[in-house]
């Protein structure tokens, strides 16, 4: 599946495209398929997201889990700092990541 | 401490003013990303991992307590309450707003600081020895001259838009403590025949194709430096590659056309430099120098009471030789024990410059290992500052040693690492936890990289750790040899790479192969080039 993901422009939160809005939660994201370059565009041109771009993710049972680590970090957060994961109450939260 | 002048003050105030109007036209979409990015960057201000990271310059590492406390404000009162030391003497804050960076710039203003030339491809902030002005073996101090260079090259309209990025250091002693040699430009203040001037070494660096700077010029008269400096530039600027951002560092241009044929360059564009008169006249420079005059030392040379034990293992490991009878160097580790290195909290660098207010003539200093110096402590306050480090957890007695390790941000919150570095700096440092094991190692410097851009300076480690991305997996090599001291080397592959546990057990492997074969007072590095890399390899790869 795809992904499109970026930053929010005022804050530079990490934020997920989820079909009709923007969250900060990977499990709320949707499955763009062929269309994740055009919602792109109108979402930067609308300034609702920065830097944004597309990447791979598997379904899973939790929701969406991206290929590759650098965007499971930037899902979740720095994996050396669990107070500023967006689950710190989840000690197994890392595991998702690694 | 330099003292921004009225021209100083005005320059950083109107570019906080500019700042906050390119800001709000980027909030409104009047510019795009695209047009908004480079303008950003010329302040500091970049979009990682997880959030803006703001880039604050601390010019040559050198800051007073007011300074160091404003620091702690804004962790506290824009970022999450902590900020990261870096590799070239500055602090990031990691978590920043978009529509709060001009405030925060503005504020730095209020403390004579901003974030201009942290970024971009421009001289960025210019670095030194963090023993300056205190060190026992500087013919001069360096400080002066960093301040110098910090004026001509702030807002140089002829090196704004250079090929790449450019870093200078400046140091006055044999003994390199800031890895002069692994920059574009280093400089090494030295006298001849009594006449103060520079060795001149170009085109060092580290990144993906790390590079010893050879020397351009043995000795260039001090009245001569910023002339020859303006050469070297403007001949990086003509013939830099452009075309190719991997072959566009000066290192790779003096690689292409030899040292000598760059030598020759330098000195027919000097020849022309001389000229036009930038060599500032000497009323200048004693006004720069003069903010820099030795603070008043009133100390008697009594020796601090050995009795706690602890105290004095910080006191053998941390406290260096002052160049003044009765006062001390104190290096302040900001690598705890599992911690991540260079990272403080607001309450710990509000402690910083509290004991720099009280005990060392309201100064503080950042070094490129990403600790701190508290550069004049009068002996009799080595006690008293010892308890107020150890109170805030800032009393780790492991400098040089293997846990004091340098360790980029990595993958944890850079968008351009490969691997995380923070982890196997923890896990190292946990490992070799036991401090009579880390002194019976010695000196060892061990520096960690998340990509091949070598923010943390593993080209130079006496061990070397670079992170890289093996199909989405991360892999870490192991480099062996390499120094930024002045027995500069660069640092060698030992051969196929690790896990991030499996590098952990290979780096112990070494250090045992290390104890093995240790002669005398040999560290580390003494040993490994002595007997080479094949004892190493064997113990590692069986």
């Amino acid at each position: 599946m795809k992904l499109l993901t970026g930053n929010e422009l005022r804050s530079g939160a990490v934020t997920w495209w989820t079909g009709n809005g923007w969250s900060i939660h990977v499990e709320d994201a949707a499955d763009v398929g062929e269309h994740g370059e055009a919602i792109l565009h109108a979402e930067e041109g609308a300034r609702r997201v920065n830097a944004p771009y597309i990447i791979d993710a598997l379904p899973t049972a939790n929701g969406p889990r991206p290929a590759h680590i650098k965007d499971r970090i930037r899902a979740l957060g720095p994996t050396v700092r669990a107070d500023f994961s967006l689950k710190p109450a989840d000690p197994a939260a890392g595991d998702w990541i690694i | 401490m330099y003292k921004y002048d009225n021209y100083d003050q005005a320059i950083v105030d109107a570019r906080v003013a500019d700042f906050r109007d390119q800001v709000k036209r980027r909030i409104a979409g009047e510019i795009t990303e695209d047009q908004f990015k480079p303008l950003r960057l010329m302040n500091g201000l970049y979009l990682q991992l997880h959030a803006y990271m703001l880039r604050v310059a601390i010019p040559y590492g050198t800051l007073d307590s007011r300074q160091m406390r404003m620091l702690a404000h804004i962790a506290r009162k824009y970022d999450r309450d902590y900020g990261h030391f870096t590799t070239r003497q500055n602090i990031q804050y990691n978590w920043i707003k978009l529509e709060e960076c001009a405030d925060i710039l503005e504020e730095l203003a209020t403390v004579e600081m901003h974030a201009i030339q942290t970024s971009g491809n421009c001289i960025r902030n210019i670095s030194s020895d963090q023993y300056a002005g205190a060190a026992a073996d500087e013919v001069v101090d360096p400080r002066p001259w960093a301040e110098l260079l910090r004026q001509w090259s702030t807002f140089h309209p002829e090196f704004s838009y250079l090929p790449r990025k450019f870093k200078i250091a400046v140091i006055a002693s044999a003994e390199d403590r800031a890895a002069m040699r692994l920059h574009d430009i280093g400089l090494e203040l030295i006298r001849k025949d009594g006449e103060l001037g520079a060795r001149v070494f170009v085109g060092g660096g580290m990144g993906r194709t790390p590079m010893i700077a050879p020397e351009i010029n043995p000795f260039v008269k001090a009245d001569d430096l910023l002339s020859y400096l303006e050469a070297c530039l403007r001949v990086y600027n003509r013939y830099g590659r452009r075309d190719n951002i991997y072959k566009a560092r000066i290192k790779i241009l003096i690689h292409e056309i030899g040292a000598d044929e760059y030598r020759g360059q330098v000195a027919e564009e000097f020849a022309h430099v001389k000229t036009l008169g930038i060599d500032p006249p000497l009323a200048e420079l004693e006004r720069i120098s003069a903010f820099f005059a030795p603070p008043a030392y009133d100390a008697s040379d009594v020796e601090p009471d050995r009795s706690d034990p602890d105290f004095a293992v910080w006191l053998d490991q941390n406290v260096k030789p002052h160049k003044q009878a009765g006062y001390a160097i104190v290096n302040i580790s900001l690598k705890p024990i599992g911690g991540i290195p260079g990272d403080a909290t607001s309450a710990q660098i509000d402690v910083m410059a509290d004991l720099a207010e009280k005990y060392s003539f309201d100064e503080l200093r950042v070094t490129h290992a990403q600790n701190i110096v508290l550069p004049y402590v009068a002996k009799r306050d080595l006690y008293a500052v010892w308890q107020g480090l150890r109170d805030a957890e800032l009393a780790d007695a492991n400098l040089d040693l293997i846990s004091d390790i340098i360790a980029c941000p990595g993958l944890d919150y850079c968008s351009l690492a490969n691997a995380r570095s923070i982890p196997v700096a923890q896990k190292i440092a946990t490992r070799f936890a036991d401090m009579d094991r880390q002194r019976d190692l010695g000196e060892l410097k061990l520096k960690i990289s998340g990509c091949i851009n070598a923010c943390g300076h593993h080209h130079a480690g006496h061990i070397g750790i670079l992170g890289v991305d093996r199909k989405g997996v991360e892999n870490y090599q192991l480099t062996f040899g390499g120094s930024g001291a002045e027995d500069v080397s660069i640092g060698k592959i030992i051969g196929p790479g690790f896990d991030e546990d499996g590098v952990v057990d290979a780096v112990e492997k070494a250090t045992e192969v290390y104890k093995a074969l240790r002669q005398g007072d040999e560290r580390f590095v003494d040993t490994y080039r002595r007997v080479g890399m094949n004892p190493f390899k064997e113990a590692i790869y069986g």
